[in-house]
């Protein structure tokens, strides 16, 4: 949490990119305690790995790396940001203060035996190519779309 | 004669109506297919007269008691309200059409020759064929609103033929004034015919009356607010106070159309539904009350007008006034079949006096065209010593005068003396008739006295009319002189229709009506008095009406008259009458200018401009043009403001979900 | 066992996201919060996948190949921009005005 702050606030893009680097290390743990190796493994490997990667190629590749003056907008625009920003926390807090205690407290489920049986990955890869199957599919033609796509956008001559 | 199923009485009236077709088509495409205009406009009606005249026979033969109602298709089919188009013929409408086809055909043929010279002729002829048809719409109507269609519809065609010559601001202000009056009447027709449904659930006649003992309580409220209603739309249609405003003015109109509308069929619509609507009336002794005493005031009071009126038409046009009173005294009275005879006679007599002055005055029009002078071809002060120049017309006028004063035998002696008989009759029982037949009386000493002066100063004495015109005077053609004839002898004869049992007679009118007025009758008997007082009553009115032309023969000097553009100025009592009472000053002043008044200042000035204009259109405008603006406001490309609606969107979305 | 806090973790940093995106004006930093959003999106799923079954860590795993799919195209969006307008502050960016 406090990396996210440090995140959103820094004034150098640089600065702002490193820190969002910490943040996914952080949530990368997180998700090992919630029994989740996979998906851990998962996370630093393509997010942090890939595309953060990619973010510094294009600050250094923009050469925006210096700290502007005034990244964060003026005080109409802070006024209403920290506005809205507040609100919502305040409703998704309530959503989670408001349930009842017990459903917060489940004991350990599904995963943890399914984890038992067969191993994460296989636990987590027997329904991807089975009963997620098409979207596995397009989520591939999705990328390949991204793929040529970033190609085109962003070639000085096309 | 092959005798026709009478359901074919639709006929009569479609006669006409193809002729107004006809001829409208002609004054639109062929104007001056003078010879095809005249054939179809007067054969019409010659047809429909005798189409009218068989249908009649034919009826008689049948000794119907009960009104012959022939449905032709369903008109209004609206849940409660069934109104069919129907057309009903029965003794009353049965002597109705064939007045109005009757005088209407020989004022068509009048017209022929009055009206030769005028371009408008094919559209006169159309006007008048319409008129005639929805005329006999209203007479033949089974149902109160086809009648209304009639009454509506003669309406619309007395506006257009008063107005006939348009061109001039006066005949146009002439023809809008009878229309709107007459439209304050109609309000009084409707308001009736929404109390009578209400309480009877149905229009037609037959049923109304049989129901109506049944509905009303005698003498109730509502019952006199219906009466009251309907003769408030008689006042209207029939020219009596207070809505007689419009019919001197309507003389502004060609003199034949005068003759037909305004004396002999139009005006006595109102008559008409009075005696129709007997059962109602008998029903009702403050409405007949109210229709007798309005119809006896506004005898005398018009005939204290035409006392001092100059031009020829006028007095004529307060004497129709007048004797439309006279006709309201009877059929008020209960006396139906007086008021209807009156009616008969006197559209003889004063379409032969309408048709008389048109001859005069197109003589007179001759002579000043020919000299090119711009005199008033209708002001009697431009007249005088006309008997040497047009003998047929002086000694018809003349028979018509003695008819309309009441002179033995001619026809109006009859019908006036019963009228005043019944009065005096009812007198006996309600004593406010001896008001309203004294005042009877008083208007007959003045008709003759002011019809006697009409005569002295158009015929006799001598001629005004200037020294080169008078070479140009003289009878009119044999078209025009044709109608007066029969006329006259119809003025003459009338009489015969109902001579009552006291000089011996058997009252042939009353006794053909006695199945329409009959159950009116049964519900308010007339009144008997003995012989004797009938006699002295009759000796009374004799000698009264001689009073009034020896009067006027021996205190009118038509010497000392001088032409009109010489003629001093009215002054005193005169200039009262000759002002008509100030009246149309009073309603002008009483109503006109504050409606105007309001129309202008608050209606268009407020309502118009800065409501409906200013508020409605225009802020209709500036509303969706601030919507607009509002719209573009947020389209400021900068993605950061998109994000903040979308964030906020978001925020509502759960807020939504959570409650 | 840890979901309680999870879910509060999880609610505070999408809040941080929506927060840097309305504050920031640089349109990369503003796509790295965007970053943070989805994770912490990814978070609640994970949480909550260890009683719901499986399902939920097959939705991170697509959640994570869309993210990348994105980021690629949107950063290829921002330079070209930048090669027209010569920066990167969203206020100036708005060709788009109507």
């Amino acid at each position: 949490m406090g990396s996210a702050l440090l995140c959103i606030t820094m004034r150098n893009p640089v600065s702002s990119a490193l820190w969002l680097v910490v943040t996914l290390f952080a949530l990368a743990c997180l998700f090992v305690l919630l029994d989740a190796q996979f998906i851990a493994v998962l996370q630093v490997l393509v997010y942090a790995g890939a595309i953060m990667v990619l973010f510094l190629f294009v600050i250094m590749l923009l050469n925006i790396g210096r700290a502007t003056r005034s990244d964060i907008k003026g005080a109409w625009g802070l006024g209403v940001g920290v506005l809205l920003a507040g609100l919502m926390m305040v409703q998704l807090l309530a959503l989670r203060f408001g349930a009842p205690p017990q459903q917060l407290t489940l004991p350990p489920g599904a995963m943890a035996r399914a984890a038992a049986e067969q191993g994460m990955v296989a636990a987590v890869a027997r329904p991807l190519f089975s009963t997620y199957l098409v979207p596995f599919e397009i989520t591939s033609i999705l990328l390949l779309a991204a793929l040529v796509g970033a190609v085109v956008l962003a070639k000085r001559k096309l | 004669m092959p005798a026709l199923p009478l359901s074919m009485i639709w006929v009569v009236p479609a006669l006409p109506l193809l002729g107004f077709l006809v001829n409208g088509t002609l004054a639109l495409a062929r104007p001056g297919a003078k010879r095809a205009v005249s054939i179809v406009g007067v054969g019409t009606l010659v047809l429909a007269f005798a189409a009218a005249a068989l249908a009649v026979v034919e009826f008689g033969a049948q000794h119907a008691t009960a009104p012959l109602v022939f449905r032709y298709w369903d008109w209004i089919p609206a849940g409660e309200l069934q109104v069919p188009f129907a057309l009903q013929l029965d003794q009353l409408s049965a002597v109705m059409i064939l007045i109005v086809t009757g005088v209407g055909a020989l004022i068509h043929v009048f017209s022929v020759g009055y009206m030769h010279d005028d371009p408008g002729y094919a559209r006169y002829f159309a006007y008048l064929n319409l008129f005639v048809f929805f005329m006999l719409i209203l007479v033949l109507g089974a149902s109160f609103p086809v009648m209304f269609v009639g009454w509506e519809g003669v309406g619309l065609c007395s506006y257009l033929l008063i107005g006939f010559w348009f061109n001039e601001k006066i005949n146009a202000d002439a023809g809008k004034k009878a229309f709107i009056v007459n439209r304050i009447g109609d309000f009084g027709f409707l308001v009736a015919m929404f109390l009578i449904f209400w309480r009877v659930g149905s229009l037609d006649f037959a049923a109304v009356f049989a129901k109506a003992p049944a509905a009303f309580a005698p003498a109730g409220a509502l019952i006199t607010a219906i009466t009251l209603f309907l003769f408030l739309g008689c006042t209207g249609k029939s020219a009596q106070i207070p809505l007689y405003t419009w019919l001197p003015d309507a003389m502004q109109g060609p003199t034949p159309v005068s003759a037909l509308i305004h004396a002999a069929t139009m005006v006595t619509a109102g008559v008409y539904l009075v005696a129709r609507c007997g059962v109602l009336f008998a029903l009702s002794p403050i409405g007949s009350a109210t229709v007798a005493g309005v119809g006896a005031l506004t005898a005398l009071f018009a005939a204290t007008i035409a006392l001092k009126q100059w031009d020829i038409k006028r007095v004529l046009a307060y004497s129709t006034v007048s004797q439309l009173g006279y006709m309201f005294v009877g059929v008020g009275t209960g006396a139906y079949a007086a008021g209807i005879f009156h009616l008969a006679t006197h559209a003889f007599f004063k379409a032969l006096l309408f048709l008389g002055s048109g001859s005069v005055i197109h003589a007179m029009h001759r002579a000043y065209h020919a000299t090119h002078s711009h005199e008033d071809a209708q002001d009697m002060r431009n007249m005088g010593g006309l008997a040497r120049y047009l003998p047929w017309t002086f000694s018809l006028m003349w028979i018509a005068t003695l008819a309309i004063a009441g002179i033995p035998p001619f026809a109006g002696f009859f019908s006036k003396d019963e009228i005043l008989g019944a009065a005096f009759a009812e007198a006996t029982v309600r004593p406010a008739w001896y008001v309203f037949w004294a005042l009877g009386l008083a208007a007959a000493l003045l008709t003759a006295f002011y019809m006697t002066r009409l005569m002295l100063y158009t015929f006799h004495g001598p001629n005004r009319t200037g020294e080169r015109e008078r070479e140009h005077l003289h009878e009119a053609p044999w078209s025009m002189t044709g109608p007066l004839v029969v006329l006259g002898v119809l003025t003459v004869a009338g009489g015969a229709l109902n001579v009552p049992p006291l000089f011996g007679g058997v009252a042939s009118l009353e006794r053909w009506l006695e199945p329409v007025t009959g159950v009116a009758s049964r519900l308010s008997p007339l009144v008997e008095v003995p012989h004797a007082t009938e006699w002295a009553l009759v000796v009374g009115a004799v000698l009264v009406a001689m009073l009034g032309i020896a009067g006027a023969l021996r205190l009118l000097r038509p010497e000392t008259l001088v032409p009109a553009r010489l003629a001093p100025p009215e002054s005193g009592f005169g200039r009262i009458l000759w002002k008509k009472w100030y009246v149309d000053e009073l309603y002008d002043a009483v109503f006109v200018r504050p409606i105007m008044w309001l129309s202008r200042e608050v209606l268009w000035k407020i309502v118009d401009v800065r409501i409906v204009d200013g508020l409605l259109v225009d802020g209709t405008a500036v509303v969706t043009r601030a919507l607009g603006w509002i719209g573009s406001r947020l389209q400021t490309g900068e993605v950061g403001v998109y994000v903040v609606g979308f964030v906020v969107g978001v925020l509502a979305v759960l807020v939504a979900a959570l409650r | 066992m840890l979901l309680a806090p999870a879910l509060f973790v999880s609610a505070v940093l999408f809040t941080f996201g929506v927060a840097g995106v309305l504050l920031r004006r640089n349109a990369i930093v503003i796509f790295m919060c965007v970053e943070i959003m989805l994770n912490a999106v990814n978070l609640t799923f994970v949480a909550l996948a260890q009683q719901l079954g499986v399902a939920g860590q097959i939705i991170v795993f697509f959640v994570m190949a869309v993210a990348a799919a994105e980021a690629a195209v949107g950063l290829a969006i921002l330079l070209a921009i930048f090669r027209h307008r010569q920066t990167l502050n969203l206020q100036n960016i708005n060709l788009l005005k109507g």
